[in-house]
């Protein structure tokens, strides 16, 4: 898979959406609920949720790696964990913030 | 991953809510999204490379700035209050382009080679002609703004944002559709300022509602406040003042307005004081930012503004003239001219590093250091909470007998002072010193006052070397469309008049 930043990704197996914000240059695999994510556009294969990796998946909420180097802001919301290769991405926490402009 | 996106966003989860105009009769997230896809799909049917706006606000701007987004081009919003020659050369600069142009502004703008131009209405009538736009990658690090900074000397500079900078801010700071569906945003900054873009990008985001003014007037922005039910604006410093007049002279307060953040220039301490005692139930938030970092990198909250008016601690007290603490995805250091960081409390150079940053500039590259800080060109420093506090540009500081002086510091004492309306502060030549203090000042009506009792006044609150050596009285001071007071102005005059 070629996670380029700015590159749009489908679950295959729900509404999951995904925006690759920021990804290391080379081939990771990116799943959502033990699915490997589909090209934005793609058909759904139709599969099930993997169980276990059947977490709610917030829509406008980043997630990352804990080193850092992955990034995906979820474009549209739904279930199924987001994994990249082995390791299952965890919510960015940020804080609301008052209105600046 | 483009700005458009997130207005693709926001009409996937909110289509039927209304992000421009009138509760209403407005046009919806949905209706955006279609009129930004069908004028982009105009625009990639032109040989332009870049998009340009010459116009006021309207609802053209958003359809304009997403378009242009959709369609891999470059958004370019002009000052079209900019004298002629000053203008023609800037539009020549943004070549092959194409600009949607004010119909008062067209003949000041013909036969410039490589640009074509189009009404709003002309535009506005591509944005539904029905177009299928190609739906084109657009990379993260290509351009998605261009923005002439008001460049004191010279030539101006064109700040270049790519997307991956504007969208860092956004999502770094608007939690998505997190807004309530009463609110909605008054924008009266000018669309060719970096808080007129990012005004559009946050509502979006978070799902607020805008109303547009044209152009700002402070009796058009009580009244349509009222009436529109607003919630949040944005003001520069200069537009605060005269909307406290307004809401005086009116007497009535507007009853739907909470929140109510001010920035793109230092805030006067009298004048936030007096805001938060005329409106108690508002919220207010300081905002410091630049063109060059996405907009705002640092906020003083509402409870940061209640916490330093009830505070008897000077110190807290104090932090009503500070721009607050960074965004969670901001450092800031402030370092000395060789570079060194510099300790909690010591003045020096604003620097700034964060995803949103982008500093970089067409023609000249990116100003970043190797590891990534944006020299602000800003003079501050950072207190023991970490509060930032922007003393003004590092240009503008008075350097008297090797002290650093801040205009900033010594314009807040002087408007103090019951009989004066308005200040203006600058360093003038000395033999002696290097640098003196010089104050420009605007009497209120009917005032009479001397310079000994002005510069006396200073030294009751500030050191002796803060003393004015020249105080000028004057009608008014130079002020550009954003609120920002011209120094370099001021020291012509005073070059002029001695």
């Amino acid at each position: 898979m070629d996670l380029k930043a700015g590159s749009r990704w489908t679950s295959a197996v729900s509404d999951v959406e995904v925006v690759v914000v920021k990804a290391p240059d080379e081939g990771l695999a990116l799943s959502c609920g033990g699915a490997e994510m589909l090209p934005h556009g793609s058909e759904k294969s139709g599969g099930a949720v993997e169980a276990g990796l059947d977490a709610e998946i917030a829509v406008g909420k980043r997630y990352a790696d804990v080193a850092g180097d992955v990034e995906l802001l979820v474009t549209k919301g739904g279930t199924g964990s987001l994994k990249v290769g082995d390791e299952v991405l965890d919510i960015k926490a940020a804080k609301p913030l008052p209105s600046s402009d | 991953m483009n700005l458009a996106l997130l207005l693709e966003m926001t009409a996937g989860g909110a289509p039927d809510r209304v992000a421009l105009g009138s509760k209403s009769g407005g046009i919806t997230y949905a209706e955006l999204l279609e009129r930004a896809q069908q004028a982009a799909a105009w625009l990639e049917t032109t040989s332009a490379e870049k998009l340009v706006m010459l116009d006021v606000n309207s609802e053209a701007l958003p359809i304009a700035l997403f378009a242009a987004s959709i369609a891999g081009r470059p958004f370019v919003p002009v000052n079209y209050r900019l004298a002629d020659d000053k203008l023609r050369k800037i539009l020549a600069r943004t070549t092959p382009s194409v600009s949607i142009t004010a119909a008062d502004a067209l003949e000041r703008t013909a036969d410039i080679e490589g640009l074509s131009t189009i009404t709003r209405e002309e535009f506005l009538s591509h944005a539904q002609a029905g177009g299928e736009h190609l739906g084109t990658f657009v990379a993260p690090d290509e351009v998605a703004i261009v923005l002439f900074t008001s460049g004191t000397t010279g030539d101006p500079k064109a700040a270049l944002l790519r997307h991956e900078h504007v969208v860092a801010y956004i999502v770094g700071s608007v939690e998505f559709l997190g807004c309530g569906e009463d609110e909605a945003a008054l924008v009266s900054v000018p669309p060719y300022h970096i808080a007129g873009i990012s005004a559009i990008l946050s509502s979006t985001y978070g799902g607020r509602r805008i109303v547009y003014l044209p152009q700002f007037d402070p009796k058009t922005w009580v009244n349509t406040a009222r009436d529109e039910g607003i919630t949040h604006a944005m003001v520069v410093p200069t537009m605060l003042d005269r909307i406290l007049d307004e809401i005086e002279l009116q007497g009535e307060s507007i009853p739907s307005l909470r929140h109510l953040s001010y920035g793109g220039g230092r805030m006067p301490i009298p004048v936030i004081e007096r805001a938060v005692e005329l409106l108690p139930n508002i919220g207010f938030v300081n905002a410091y930012g630049l063109t060059e970092t996405s907009s705002t990198v640092a906020i003083l909250t509402p409870d940061d503004h209640h916490v330093a008016i009830a505070s008897d601690d000077p110190e807290v007290r104090a932090r009503l003239g500070s721009v607050g603490k960074p965004l969670p995805g901001i450092e800031v250091e402030i370092r000395d001219e060789e570079g060194n960081v510099l300790p909690v409390g010591e003045p020096g150079e604003i620097f700034v590093r964060g995803e949103q940053v982008s500093g970089e500039y067409e023609g000249i590259g990116a100003t970043l250091t190797p590891d990534g800080w944006f020299p602000t060109k800003d003079g501050g420093f950072l207190d023991e909470e970490g509060y930032l506090y922007v003393e003004g540009r590092l240009d503008d500081v008075i350097v008297r007998g090797g002290e650093n002086l801040s205009p900033g510091e010594i314009e807040d004492v002087i408007l103090g002072h019951p009989s004066v309306m308005d200040v203006g502060v600058i360093g003038v030549p000395d033999q002696e010193w290097g640098e003196v203090v010089a104050a420009f000042v605007v009497l209120h009506e009917g005032h009479d006052v001397s310079e000994d009792e002005i510069a006396d006044h200073v030294v009751s609150k500030l050191r002796s070397s803060r003393r004015p050596s020249a105080i000028v009285f004057c009608e008014e001071l130079p002020y550009n469309d954003t609120g920002k007071l011209v120094r370099r102005t001021l020291r012509e005059r005073f070059a002029d008049e001695g």
